[in-house]
């Protein structure tokens, strides 16, 4: 056992790190989120790279690795908050790769590894989901209801946008009207995956809102020294620590879980997207508080962070549903049947 | 990153499992026989040399992994054993020798460390010198041949059965309080040393106060250098904050599904509240294990434990105390009462947050060690 990245997985995480710190700043970010579009130009250099590959089979077009690799790149974009389609698309991926026949992959996945026919997730019920990153602009839109999935082309379903809190990127409801073709494989597996790295941009935004404080409440002066010397500020950053490193260790757990010992991975996948979902919007929260007043404008950047990391929260299930199954898992009980979810269970 | 077990981790499970299938002690025995039986199990555990597994070949350990240290304490804890008696040796006096003394001092208190003919305890906390360490007034005075010890220590598990103290006391008191300290190896076996046990909330008395009155040290006891009591104490208290919490995470985990269980007799398992919070605190204590085995495989690359040892701490005692809280919240009178496994849980996880470093002092480590805070100035 070696639970620490490897020196190849220590490098992508730095690349990534690099690459997005000069090509999604928060000045591109403030761009988009000031109502500019995505830039292609970003996309297509991520393409280029093979990023958009890393969590596919080869076979299929992709790069082959597996899913921590692309959790350290979902990482990596949440500490930038790179306003961009490359989550839903690697989360629509990894369920067609865990659930779609051959036939069904050979006819997805290549378009998703080369970003020319990219894809989007989201959770739906009664053929409507109210909560789609990315729709347009999406060839496909995988919707899943319950156990099951069903592929949708984009010119089939009916799509709306809807302005949420979260400017940096771009959101949908979807209303499938019928049809679609239907996953037969491993629908939780593929979407436990996506959970992983939607958990993995989550403890990115927790890092980068702790990173941003802590520099803050060093050069933040009030009654002539730091404010980092109180420790009702100090031990604040403490418990962000904790928070981030908790969403850290839950989701590299589950995402190692998750290509070595996936009979395990409900439980993982749940705890991860649980101490995440819970951890980023806290994180970000307390560094509004901790930034002070200059943290409640719109100039400091803070606010990205916060609006992002709700917007991560309510998708694939939330904090209280995923420890509703965890729990169950524990306890050896039944997970309740897809339209029996507790109401409200469809973003 | 790989959390699975390497072929010779997975051996060096089965071969414990083995081991422990041939060798099981049996139940626990009461208070009275309690100690002879522990020393007798560590005893057992040398023979079979499981006693220090990680310490190092030349002193007499296996000289395992650290990761294979976890292994053990998961694996004694899942069997609901105890840890060697001598636990505080072995984690904590052990490694410190190790590192700050001299070859005289290695083969002298090393080994019966590991066969238990030797018990340690660690005088460190005192009345007055908690939190605040560095204010530790013990005084050891200079005498022919070595050191005259007079002071108080608080806080001090087996004492009564220890042989030697693990005794940090101040050598110059006209120094920074920090740079006044020398470590000490006492023996507790002389008239100068009173041991008084000291009733804590449970009712029962786990740890000591501890008199000294002109105690000795000779000489060939100092750990470390005169005055340089400091770092060789910080070597103690790192080991100890890393290495606390990884047989706890599953004895948590039992108590976990223990809880579950009478969760379930009562009809209560599908109430929505009770599987959120049940959930939670399942998540809570996967987390502990997955930080635990990150800090440990850092520290297999770096060689020491670092201040990032302070969150497993940390979570531990937290996540520990939710537990019982909500088997306290959700049972009632019935896990209150005496005759209930929690009723002492409800009781003793208070302590979780105090013991080895309080949390708000883990939180001032995180904050200036690991955030690079600036800390306030003292008296400010």
């Amino acid at each position: 056992m070696n639970f620490d990245l490897n020196d190849d997985q220590r490098e992508i995480k730095n690349t990534a790190r690099d690459l997005l710190s000069r090509r999604s700043s928060f000045e591109e970010v403030r761009r988009v989120g000031e109502g500019g579009a995505y830039d292609d130009s970003l996309w297509n250099e991520l393409t280029e790279l093979g990023w958009t590959g890393i969590g596919i089979d080869e076979e299929s077009g992709g790069v082959g690795f597996g899913v921590i690799e692309l959790a350290l790149l979902a990482e990596e974009l949440g500490y930038a908050v790179t306003p961009s389609r490359f989550l839903a698309n690697a989360m629509a991926g990894l369920v067609i790769s865990s659930a779609g026949s051959d036939e069904q992959k050979g006819k997805w996945l290549g378009g998703i590894a080369s970003g020319e026919a990219p894809a989007t997730l989201a959770f739906a019920r009664d053929g409507v989901a109210e909560l789609v990153p990315d729709a347009e602009g999406s060839a496909v839109i995988v919707l899943v209801d319950g156990d099951r999935a069903t592929v949708h082309d984009s010119a089939d379903v009916s799509v709306e946008k809807i302005e949420t809190i979260d400017p940096t990127r771009t959101y949908f409801r979807v209303t499938a009207n019928g049809g679609g073709e239907p996953l037969e494989g491993n629908v939780e597996g593929g979407v436990d995956r996506a959970e992983v790295i939607l958990s993995a941009e989550l403890t990115g935004i927790a890092q980068r809102a702790l990173d941003m404080t802590v520099e803050y409440v060093k050069q933040r002066k009030q009654f002539g020294q730091p404010v980092a010397v109180f420790q009702a500020v100090s031990h604040g950053c403490a418990e962000m620590f904790l928070e981030t490193e908790s969403a850290r260790s839950a989701t590299y757990g589950a995402a190692t879980v998750a290509d070595s010992d996936p009979e395990q991975l409900p439980f993982s996948a749940s705890i991860a997207k649980a101490v995440a979902g819970e951890a980023g919007p806290r994180v970000t929260r307390k560094a509004i508080q901790l930034h002070g007043g200059i943290g409640f404008t719109w100039e400091a950047d803070v606010h990205w962070l916060f609006k992002r990391a709700h917007l991560d929260a309510a998708q694939l299930g939330r904090t209280h549903e995923h420890r509703a199954r965890i729990a169950r898992i524990a306890a050896g009980l039944d997970q309740p049947k897809a339209g029996a979810k507790p109401v409200g269970a469809t973003a | 990153m790989d959390l699975t077990l390497s072929p010779s981790e997975l051996a060096f499970r089965d071969e414990l499992r083995e081991w422990l299938a041939a060798n099981h002690p049996g139940p626990i025995p009461t208070d009275e026989e309690g100690f002879e039986w522990r020393r007798n199990w560590q005893r057992k555990l040398h023979e079979g040399g499981w006693a220090g597994v990680w310490w190092p070949k030349q002193y007499g350990g296996r000289g395992a992994t650290l990761i294979e240290q976890a292994i053990f304490s998961e694996e004694i804890t899942r069997q609901r054993l105890p840890s060697p008696i001598n636990v505080l040796g072995i984690m904590l006096a052990g490694p410190t020798i190790m590192i700050h003394g001299t070859d005289a001092q290695k083969d002298r208190l090393l080994e019966p460390i590991l066969s238990a003919d030797e018990i340690w305890c660690q005088g460190f906390s005192e009345p007055d010198a908690g939190s605040d360490f560095g204010n530790v007034q013990t005084r050891a005075t200079k005498v022919d041949g070595g050191w005259s010890i007079t002071g108080q220590k608080v806080w001090t598990s087996i004492a009564q059965l220890a042989k030697w103290c693990m005794l940090v006391a101040r050598t110059d008191p006209d120094a920074p309080k920090h740079k006044g300290l020398t470590y000490f190896v006492l023996d507790m076996e002389q008239p100068g040393v009173e041991v008084r046990g000291l009733k804590q909330i449970t009712g029962s008395a786990e740890f000591n106060e501890l008199f000294f009155n002109e105690a000795f040290v000779a000489d060939d006891m100092v750990l470390g250098e005169i005055n340089g009591g400091w770092g060789v104490a910080m070597t103690t208290l790192m080991n100890e904050r890393a290495g606390l919490a990884f047989g706890m995470q599953v004895a948590m985990r039992q108590n976990l599904d223990e809880l579950v269980e009478q969760v379930r007799e009562r009809g209560l398992v599908e109430d929505p509240y009770l599987l959120d919070r049940i959930g939670e605190l399942y998540a809570r204590t996967e987390v502990l294990r997955l930080t635990g085995y990150r800090g440990l495989s850092k520290q297999q690359h770096t060689g020491v434990p670092g201040p990032e040892g302070s969150l497993p701490k940390w979570m531990s005692a937290s996540t520990n105390q939710a537990i019982t809280e909500l088997a306290a919240d959700v049972l009632g009178a019935e896990a209150l009462s005496q005759e209930s496994a929690w009723a002492y849980r409800v009781q003793r996880s208070r302590g979780n947050s105090i013991e080895g470093g309080t949390t708000e002092i883990l939180k001032n480590i995180i904050a200036e060690r690991v955030l690079g805070l600036p800390r306030m100035k003292a008296g400010a």
